[in-house]
């Protein structure tokens, strides 16, 4: 269901910068269904990739061989994201607070973390350069967390204006996607209020599963369940995909 | 100028202890053969350069190979962690390693810092992120044109650069194709160059998006087919997949990975030897189950 959910928010046309993992199988998704048109970029350096299946690196051959183009890296994070010419940011998360600001640094303290995570890769300037960011991941208190151990990508960093204070070009999350259901900024505050909960879900589970209050808005909804035509391309992304990788 | 020299050769003379290395390839054609070489070659207190350090910065690390990382992105793509990576910086195995951590954006742009003979690159990034708060070199500055506070960062500048490349011609002009990402910024921002090819042609015939690199801008090139496995080179082989996972239960644990390290890669004489090292192993463990 996240998956499916994510994948709609990315409209027809939209050029997209994707992150890697559930990411991409969402902006991929997206493609195999009701946006065919959709521009996808990987960091990299392949424009317009069309991937049969979901690369298990951002870099793997396959998107390099069905793209538009490919470009250098430099070419990518100067031109096309820090030009702004990208709609919209797809990104994972490791902990993720209020704002929409994201850590994919530390779990604990910089200097002597308990998890070293990967680290910043291409997010910071995703998140501060492209028109959008979209946010997915699963939904647990260890992971939507009151403070972030460290702010790696900012969002809406301590709400309000702050981004249009900070001269930053792109809106920041408008949404985060994740097992359980749709959380988007509050207009005004921009804290992440529940909008959606996904059929079989329930808002005392999303509430359970998030280290802060979580406010739900007054207008939050059901997400329209799976379509059957949904269902069916992301197994057969998914069924591509293992086939691929488990093949030496 | 280059020569076309043996990979062994050109580690021995080329790369020194202490040296600032970028070893570069965005997935695609990471010179692989080249870090296993320097393993063999004992080479020390590197400072190791390299936005992704994925599997071959990782073996560098635990091998106790590099005193310090600078880098922007450290994780077994698609899989997980590196663990020896994270063992070095959690737990000071085998050895205290110094981490200079900046972002990909950051870093494409310090290479073409260094490649254009600039001491800093300028970026619109960090806003908000707690990098610059912890030892990252990373300042502000004010556009004189428009007072637009941007980043700045300062320009990468290695000692060596390596890389992976498909084609060279004999005089050593090298050819690549597919994902490209830094190389060429790299080897053009470093004082030496080290390349490894696929294959040694008559005559480049470069195609689309392909990047050329003229025979003065490189000290060595050396013939190393399939020198950047498990990476890949567009045209010649595919990303192996299957070995980045079985990468994660090695690496794992400090002991089997250090008897892994010394059984395929100390103990052999070069990057043909220890695929076939490998290979043995994989029959053996097919066989055995």
């Amino acid at each position: 269901m996240m998956t499916v959910a994510a994948a709609r928010l990315l409209e027809n046309g939209a050029i997209c910068f994707v992150g890697i993992g559930l990411p991409s199988a969402a902006a991929n998704l997206a493609r195999a269904t009701h946006a065919p048109e959709v521009v996808l970029i990987y960091e990299s350096g392949p424009i317009g990739t069309k991937p049969e299946v979901l690369p298990l690196s951002i870099g793997d051959g396959e998107l390099a061989e069905t793209a538009d183009t490919v470009v250098s890296t430099p070419e990518i994070f100067r031109y096309y994201l820090q030009g702004g010419r990208i709609d919209v940011g797809f990104l994972g998360a490791a902990q993720l607070d209020r704002f929409g600001n994201i850590n994919t640094t530390v779990i604990g303290d910089y200097a002597a973390p308990r998890v070293r995570l990967p680290g910043a890769g291409g997010a910071p300037e995703i998140a501060a350069c492209a028109g959008e960011v979209l946010i997915i991941l699963r939904q647990s208190p260890r992971a939507l967390v009151e403070r972030l151990d460290f702010i790696t990508s900012a969002g809406h960093l301590e709400g309000g204006d702050w981004r249009a204070r900070a001269g930053l070009p792109g809106k920041g999350p408008t949404a985060v996607i994740t097992d359980l259901g749709i959380l988007r900024p509050e207009p005004g505050t921009q804290e992440l209020v529940l909008t959606s909960v996904h059929p079989g879900a329930t808002r005392s589970e999303a509430e359970a599963a998030t280290g802060w209050p979580l406010r739900i808005a007054a207008d939050c909804g059901e997400t329209p369940a799976p379509r059957p035509h949904e269902l069916a391309a992301l197994r057969d992304l998914h069924e591509r995909t293992a086939r691929a990788h488990s093949a030496a | 100028m280059a020569e076309l020299t043996t990979l062994k050769e050109a580690v021995e003379y080329l790369i020194h202890d202490g040296d600032t290395v970028a070893m570069e390839g965005f997935t695609h054609l990471i010179p692989q053969a080249a870090g296993h070489e320097v393993m063999r070659a004992g080479k020390r207190d590197l400072v190791a350069v390299r936005m992704t350090p994925d599997l071959i910065y990782d073996q560098l690390i635990g091998m106790g190979c590099v005193r310090k990382l600078v880098f922007s992105w450290g994780g077994n793509p698609g899989v997980g962690s590196l663990h020896r990576f994270r063992d070095a910086v959690e737990n000071g195995w085998p050895s205290a390693l110094e981490i200079e951590e900046r972002s990909h954006a950051d870093l494409a742009n310090a290479y073409v810092a260094g490649a254009s003979g600039l001491p800093f690159a300028v970026l619109r990034g960090y806003v908000g992120c707690d990098l610059p708060k912890h030892g990252a070199p990373i300042k502000s500055v004010t556009c004189p044109f428009t007072g637009e506070a941007l980043a700045a960062v300062p320009a990468v500048r290695p000692d060596v650069a390596v890389i992976h490349a498909q084609h060279a011609d004999r005089k050593g002009n090298v050819l690549m194709w597919g994902i490209v990402g830094v190389q060429k910024e790299a080897v053009l921002a470093a004082k030496r160059a080290i390349v490894t090819v696929e294959e040694i042609v008559e005559a480049l015939q470069p195609g689309a998006n392909a990047v050329v690199l003229p025979h003065w801008v490189i000290d060595a090139v050396c013939l190393v087919p399939g020198g950047c496995h498990p990476s890949y080179a567009q045209g010649y082989s595919r990303r192996d997949n299957v070995f980045y996972k079985a990468w994660e239960p090695i690496s794992r644990e400090r002991e089997r990975f250090s008897e892994w390290m010394e059984r395929h890669v100390l103990s052999t004489e070069n990057f043909a030897d220890y695929r076939r090292s490998v290979a043995a192993e994989q029959v053996q463990e097919a066989a055995g189950a």
